[in-house]
């Protein structure tokens, strides 16, 4: 996640990520900067306007009102183009984010995950490439790449608009168009939702949502949840159509620096429907309780 | 600049309590390896501590690169004539000055004088009043000085300001000082990081609360729910929770990643300005800082604030003062004591500036401790409504609610205007007044998109309110409200007209800007040549912003319209609509900022055209 947003949970914290999930699953639009929802959550609904989001009414200033005609950079008393000030807001900067770089077992097998994400670009208009895999016996045995061009929607949202590549070991690779949107939801939390296309009329659907507890200034507890869910079966990775799989985590992050965060967790996954039979035929279990010891990272 | 050698992950942290103190000797490097310039002559250390005055009409001054040692970490400065801070320049009202300035960096460099009334090419940010100076080069700044008073002068460069290049401008005046003291000391303020900013900008655009380290806990919580009840613990949460802002944004960057300097000197140094017993000091406060807000005390020693900007005003005595980066404030103390203690606390608590006031070196008074943190309130984020919803809510006085229960009578504050000082007679307390603070709040259309993160309708008006963390300390606190300059307003003219801009900033993002737009994507605000305007900024952000125009003073007014200070930079606070009048008689392009560097550098920036 781009950001690790660490602020206390409430008592009813279990109940808020079902109703998030929820909304995720209804659809972006329930969740987009849609003023319905900023304003509803936000409180503000003191008979007042909205203080977060909305769209402008339309007698709301001009802000090249006060110009007179002037613009920067030419006309009178102006120095040259070529001179021009530009400041930070026109510069462009990057950062890498390892969200989980870990160790994984379960039932007697092990093995290493990563998830993160690198961007590049404005405060507005970011290019990102995000990567999520699973490393065993010292091959990628699973792995997920996106590339993806990020621009903010609103105050908390953005869109995401790129493409996606699946590679298996002994699987078949899969490509994806990608549109979703990441953002903060009311009461902080991460949000990702993304829909993918791909070739043959294959579809998906990925949902994830992460929240950070903070128990002391150093010490917080993220829960996640993360869901797959696909148009159309694909046998020849294991996937049936519907909701595949789901995973819930919790990991005890402690934050040596903002940079440097060690942790220990414990992860529940499933499958679903004939993804559960796919994975049963493969003699896989349904479910899986993990435990993860990893470090999350940034530069 | 790249003063960064070591990949800072792998640096172990310091112990807190040496970015909190500092190293005693700043700018004395022991067993530093040569530095950067292979094989060149070794570099002797910045001079620190009280700068070298210089006086006269002519100066050379020299931009270079010098190391200095802060923190136990050695690290590149940006300095004047090799000195942090660089020398005190001593003018006389009424004297033309030339300055040669000379640029020994490989970067280009400049000077702004801040404050100061002069041809725009002589104002010194490259870009708009002239092209910078670039490496190697040499710009001469000529001009007639026409006021007299406390000043500073910095680079308008990158992130210089930040690395060192930074002094006092004293101007002597023409006529009598009206400010009669024994001896005076400069006492200049400013933050250092061991690290480059513009990293420290490219991490709070990756998390904007990277430096935040006091975000609320669950410890937090089940101490509050213990104290006040759970339902009102919770309560205080909900809606900055709801709202995805946090009560705690006090200032983007904290001693986790500054350190703070009184003169050039870390609170281990122990600046210490000399006097005699008895005698009458003036100190002039200056804040130099690139990102601080200080709020300034001296423990057993009133303070007489006699000038504001350079500006001389009526006498007020106080115990305390906040102010931002760019303001100054010149104070009259009598000590009583052999030794007392300068103490400057950065606004969100997690350091300070010292220094000692003794009758002889080595001296020491005790150092307080900074004070508890508190959270910002429902009126800081929400202006009156805030102030009206918290006490519809809490009866008004619940202790949940930290701040609303507060002296400044913001629950009676907000849009009405409020009875300042007598002043208003025939007044009309009920209806809005005409002009200023009062009118109706207009928020420009790009206020709704994805660079600001909240707006305020209802905006908090009264001046007299000391700001988050200084309500009710039981110290008096200066106020903008307790400002009179001597002389009046410059001008008795009304204003012509009326301009209406909001400071706005997205957190979560770290932007910054007026609008909604930053700088980049902005058009120039146009003032006619000669006319008489009223600016009105709408503060919709949780931050207080040391607004600075350049090259043409700003004429503080209650919401009323009544005038109250003449200033070069004026700090609004977080969800405050403030006003003042500006006579546009100075032809030419200027810069218009918050002086915060890192608001500024994000965008929080405008060219004014007065033509």
């Amino acid at each position: 996640m781009t950001a690790a947003h660490r602020t206390w949970g409430t008592p009813a914290m279990a109940y808020r990520t079902l109703r998030l999930l929820r909304a995720a699953a209804v659809g972006a639009a329930t969740l987009l900067p849609a003023p319905a929802s900023a304003q509803a959550h936000g409180g503000m609904d003191h008979g007042a306007r909205p203080m977060q989001g909305g769209s402008a009414p339309p007698d709301a200033r001009d802000p090249d009102a006060y110009s007179g005609g002037y613009v920067r950079n030419a006309g009178k008393y102006a120095l040259p183009a070529s001179q021009a000030l530009a400041m930070s807001d026109q510069h462009r900067f990057g950062a890498v984010l390892v969200d989980r770089l870990e160790y994984v077992r379960a039932r007697g097998h092990e093995w290493a995950a990563y998830e993160g994400e690198a961007w590049y670009g404005t405060t507005y208009d970011r290019a990102v490439i995000k990567a999520e895999g699973e490393v065993a016996s010292g091959k990628l045995a699973e792995s997920k790449t996106q590339l993806l061009w990020r621009h903010a929607l609103s105050t908390f949202w953005d869109t995401e608009l790129g493409l996606r590549f699946d590679h298996g070991h002994a699987e078949p690779n899969r490509q994806w168009l990608a549109v979703g949107f990441k953002g903060l939801a009311p009461y902080w939390f991460e949000v990702d939702a993304t829909a993918y296309a791909g070739p043959g009329g294959r579809t998906a659907l990925g949902l994830k949502a992460e929240y950070d507890i903070l128990l002391t200034r150093k010490l917080y507890l993220q829960p996640s949840v993360e869901l797959n869910l696909y148009g159309k079966r694909d046998a020849q990775r294991g996937i049936g159509s519907g909701l595949a799989d789901g995973t819930a985590g919790l990991r005890l992050k402690y934050e040596i620096t903002r940079q440097l965060v060690p942790y220990v967790g414990v992860e529940w996954a499933s499958t679903f429907g004939k993804t559960a039979d796919y994975a049963r035929e493969a003699g896989e279990p349904r479910h899986e309780t993990r435990f993860v010891a990893g470090m999350s990272l940034r530069f | 600049m790249k003063p960064s050698v070591v990949p800072p992950l792998l640096v172990p942290a310091l112990p807190r309590r040496r970015f909190v103190q500092g190293l005693a000797a700043g700018g004395v490097l022991l067993g530093l390896p040569s530095w950067g310039r292979a094989g060149g002559p070794p570099q002797p250390a910045t001079r620190t501590g009280s700068a070298t005055v210089l006086s006269g009409t002519e100066f050379n001054l020299e931009i270079g690169e010098t190391p200095v040692d802060f923190t136990g970490r050695a690290r590149m400065a940006t300095t004047v004539n090799g000195s942090l801070p660089a020398p005190t320049l001593r003018w006389r009202e009424g004297d033309t000055v030339t300055l040669r300035v000379r640029n020994r960096l490989k970067e280009p460099t400049s000077i702004h004088w801040h404050g100061i009334i002069l041809p725009f090419q002589m104002d010194g940010v490259p870009g708009i009043s002239f092209p910078g100076i670039a490496p190697g080069e040499t710009f001469t700044y000529r001009f007639k000085v026409q006021q007299s008073g406390t000043y500073w002068y910095h680079s308008h460069s990158g992130m210089q300001e930040a690395t060192g290049v930074y002094g006092a401008l004293i101007i002597d005046p023409l006529r009598a000082d009206p400010v009669a003291a024994d001896r005076e000391h400069v006492v200049l303020l400013s933050d250092w990081t061991d690290e480059d900013p513009m990293r420290v900008l490219a991490k709070l655009k990756m998390q904007g609360d990277y430096y935040n380290t006091n975000q609320p806990t669950a410890v937090d919580f089940f101490r509050d729910a213990a104290r006040m009840g759970p339902r009102a613990a919770f309560d205080q949460r909900r809606m900055w929770n709801e709202m995805r802002m946090s009560p705690t944004d006090l200032a983007d960057l904290s001693a986790d990643v500054l350190t703070y300097l009184m003169n050039g000197t870390t609170p281990a140094g122990n600046w210490t300005g000399l006097f005699r017993p008895g005698e009458r000091v003036r100190l002039r406060f200056i804040n130099g800082a690139a990102h601080t807000f200080y709020d300034v005390r001296i423990p057993g020693v009133e303070l007489v604030v006699v000038q504001a900007d350079g500006v001389n005003v009526e006498p007020v005595t106080v115990d305390e003062f906040r102010f931002g980066p760019g303001e100054t404030y010149d104070v009259l103390v009598q000590p009583k004591e052999d030794a007392c203690t300068i103490y400057a606390q950065s606004m969100d608590r997690t350091g300070y500036a010292c220094g000692t006031l003794a009758t002889r070196a080595g001296l020491r008074a005790p150092v307080p401790a900074p004070d508890p943190a508190q959270w910002l309130s429902m009126a800081d984020m929400m202006g009156a409504m805030g102030a009206d919803t918290a006490a519809a809510t809490h009866g008004g006085g619940d202790a949940a609610v930290a701040g609303m229960n507060h002296g400044a009578g913001m629950s009676h504050g907000g849009a009405m205007p409020p009875r300042q000082h007598g002043g208003m007679a025939g007044m009309d307390h009920g209806a809005m007044p005409a002009a200023g603070a009062g009118t109706p709040v207009r928020h420009a259309r790009s206020e709704y998109g994805a660079s600001t993160d909240m707006r305020v309708d209802m905006p908090r008006t009264r001046l007299d309110d000391p700001g988050v963390g200084l309500r009710d300390n039981g110290r008096r606190v200066l106020t903008l409200a307790d400002l009179r300059t001597l002389d009046g307003a410059m001008d008795p003219r009304g204003a012509e007209r009326e301009i209406e801009l909001h400071l706005t900033g997205n957190m979560e993002r770290y932007a910054w800007s007026f609008d909604g737009v930053e700088y980049g994507k902005s058009t120039p605000v146009h003032f006619r040549h000669g006319e008489r305007v009223r600016v009105i900024l709408h503060n919709d952000t949780m931050m207080t912003h040391p607004m600075h125009l350049h090259g043409m003073w700003s004429e503080l007014e209650t919401p009323g319209g009544e005038f109250l200070a003449r200033r070069h930079t004026i700090p609004v606070q977080p969800a405050q609509r403030i006003s003042f009048l500006v006579t546009a008689d100075a032809p030419g392009r200027w810069a218009w900022h918050c002086h915060l560097m890192l608001h500024m550098d994000a965008g929080m920036f405008r060219e004014v055209v007065v033509a």
